[in-house]
């Protein structure tokens, strides 16, 4: 493949899939998860992803968000191609420049609110002094002021999921992916933690969410449509790309 | 991340997860502490009997009448009885240059009586060098003179046992008692001393060796006590005296010499492999404490692959994660040999302050060892889980395959 090449023509862009492939082994049976998917995500984006449920939505949202990696095809973040970085480099990555909010939150359960928000800083080396800080002050914008020492059974659903985006913002990443964030939430709660993710787009964060509410897809700028492994529809380009194997 | 860091996230995960870190330092420190105990016990038993050989004093020779066939003699065939050892053959064999006291012994059992108490004891015949040889000291009085032993007078040695049994509180110094129905009076009471090489010294009565001779009515010695001037040739000595008594034997070569160093040194043998046997006894329970702490490891890393993919999703390196799961292994096994550690000097403590005829004695290796083992095996059945869980891309990790 051509793909170290291809790392200048798109330079502009944040986010560039091209031809993206995975499989996945069940049992003896290979299951094509992503066909041949590409996408370029400018900086600054909302874009929600939505889509049966199967049809590939989380897959594509772990490889951009490194969590995984790609069988063929080629991801480039911030002008970087990352199909070819070492492990190392990867997680430096994911550090840095990526912000990732799971559906079940991810906490830690032995750990408190701000010692599970501030993990990141710690895997970076940042001083203790300067972590409390940086955590103090996103908690209080998120309205957790008060629950720095709490631990998450102690916490509601829509408090966990503050944390968690606490978690995701204390290293102030450039991507932020968020994997059905309000799948385990109630309404309200839900509606507050969307709330919170569009502020954060709203002051330059590129925000990409993956739900099956349409309601909420609807907010976001572009929307992408996902079946079977494949964007089928795509807002910003208004065209149905059919499958091509 | 910085150690500080690692140190204390590993400190959490102990200090938050009690019971867990419970069972598994105690499964280190039951591993530890066995093998302190098991070790302990071989080593105390060692240096029980090498006291007792001590005890002994060394460079000394013993030479038994009759000819032991395994020590390789030049007869074919044994001939009728060997002729008795006798005081002038001791006499002849201090004489040699070698040599710095001699003590002949006679050896018998005999009643021993003071007014209406009585008790049958083994009874000695000797000279004032077999307290020198057997390394015994006295209480109260000096003993036999050099001219007493000659002429057979009738004064006795005794032991505190003895004394106590005949006497009570009383004083015995100066009193007389009798052995066999004949009177001596007591010039000697041996210090309370226990047991030496299975004779019961405290339970004994020493009579100048003419004076046993007709007590026992026979001039056949039990045996020939040799101590050696210092730093003399052992091997050599022992050709000498052969041939000595040998020569004074119508060349017979009719006696056995032992040599203490020789039996300290067999002894040795037995006795290092004992502790080397129970060592390996300590080191398979110890491998058993392993196989505790490997399966707990195991399953407990297992369980916490998603908090490994959860590190990695937030950008921890493969190597963070194995770091910070060494760390936190390190620190519960630390916790465990220290406990491991305190437990088993604190029990053979207790065991040495309550039990006065044995003592347990740790050997210094076995404490390095079962440390370091506990080490090994902890973490490598730390590494070994942890280090396939942090290799896995962070969603595999997390979904727990
Ligand atoms: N690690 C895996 N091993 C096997 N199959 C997987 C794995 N991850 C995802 N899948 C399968 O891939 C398909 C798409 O999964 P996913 O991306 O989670 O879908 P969505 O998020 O759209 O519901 C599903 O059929 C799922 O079972
Ligand atoms: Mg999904």
């Amino acid at each position: 493949m051509t793909q170290l090449t291809m790392t200048k023509v798109i330079a502009t862009k944040q986010i560039t899939l091209s031809h993206i492939d995975k499989t996945y082994l069940v049992g003896e049976k290979p299951l094509h998860v992503l066909n041949d998917i590409s996408l370029s995500i400018e900086a600054g984006e909302y874009i929600s992803i939505m889509g049966p449920s199967g049809s590939g939505k989380s897959t594509l949202l772990n490889m951009i968000g490194l969590l995984d990696r790609v069988d063929n095809g080629s991801l480039v973040l911030e002008n970087t191609e990352t199909t070819v970085l070492t492990e190392e480099q990867r997680a430096k990555l994911r550090r840095n420049s990526l912000g990732f909010i799971f559906q079940n939150f991810q906490l830690i359960s032995r750990l408190t609110a701000l010692e599970n928000a501030e993990l990141p800083l710690v895997l970076a080396g940042v001083d203790a002094n300067k972590r409390s800080e940086i955590v103090t002050e996103l908690f209080e914008s998120l309205g957790l002021a008060d629950r720095l020492q709490h631990l998450p059974k102690q916490l509601s659903g829509g408090q966990l999921q503050r944390v968690a985006i606490a978690r995701a913002m204390v290293m102030s990443p450039k991507i932020l992916l968020a994997d059905e964030p309000t799948g385990n939430l109630d309404q309200k709660s839900g509606k507050e933690v969307v709330g919170v993710l569009e502020e954060l787009n709203r002051q330059g964060i590129t925000l990409i969410m993956v739900t099956h509410d349409h309601e909420l897809g609807a907010r976001a700028n572009r929307q992408l449509q996902m079946v079977d492994g494949v964007i089928v529809a795509d807002s910003a380009t208004c065209i149905e790309i059919g499958t091509n194997k | 991340m910085k150690w500080r860091d690692s140190w204390r996230f590993s400190a959490q995960v102990l200090l938050r997860h009690k019971t867990r870190t419970a069972l598994l330092s105690f499964a280190v420190a039951i591993g530890v502490c066995s093998v302190l105990l098991l070790t302990s016990v071989g080593e105390g038993a060692r240096h029980y009997v090498s006291k007792e050989f001590a005890s002994l004093g060394s460079d000394i020779l013993i030479i038994l009448p009759g000819k032991k066939e395994t020590s390789g003699g030049s007869i074919p065939f044994y001939s009728t009885t060997p002729r008795d050892l006798t005081i002038e053959d001791a006499q002849a064999v201090k004489h040699l240059s070698s040599v710095k006291s001699v003590a002949p012994v006679i050896a018998g059992t005999a009643l021993v009586s003071h007014k209406n108490k009585s008790r049958e004891v083994i009874a000695i015949g000797s000279t004032q060098d077999f307290l020198k040889v057997r390394n015994l000291t006295l209480s109260h009085g000096r003993g036999f003179s050099q001219k007493s032993a000659d002429l057979a007078e009738s004064i006795c040695i005794i032991g505190a046992q003895l004394k106590d049994d005949l006497f009570g509180q009383q004083k015995a110094m100066g009193q007389w008692l009798k052995i066999a129905e004949r009177r001596y009076r007591v010039v000697g009471i041996l210090e309370q001393r226990g047991e030496s090489l299975g004779l019961d010294m405290r339970d004994m009565v020493i009579i100048p060796i003419r004076s046993a001779e007709s007590l026992f009515n026979s001039p056949a010695l039990f045996r020939i006590l040799i101590a050696l001037k210092p730093r003399q040739d052992e091997s050599l000595t022992e050709q000498r005296i052969l041939s000595l008594i040998k020569k004074r034997h119508d060349n017979e070569e009719d006696i056995t010499i032992v040599s203490q160093n020789a039996m300290m040194s067999s002894f040795d043998r037995i006795s290092n492999f004992l502790t080397v046997a129970i060592g390996v006894i300590a080191s398979i329970s110890l491998v058993v404490a392993g196989f505790l702490i490997m399966n707990v490891s195991y399953i407990s890393v297992s369980k916490r692959q998603q908090e490994i993919g959860l590190l990695k999703a937030i950008g921890a390196t493969a190597t963070e994660v194995r770091v910070i799961f060494l760390t936190e292994s390190a620190l519960l096994i630390g916790l465990g040999v220290c406990l491991g550690l305190a437990a088993g000097y604190t029990i053979a403590a207790l065991f040495n302050q309550f039990i006065a005829s044995f003592v347990l004695i740790i050997p210094w290796w076995a404490a390095l060892a079962s440390g370091l083992m506990s080490f090994v095996i902890g973490l490598l059945f730390t590494w070994l889980p942890a280090a396939k869980a942090a290799s896995q891309d962070p969603v595999s990790a997390m979904r727990g395959n």
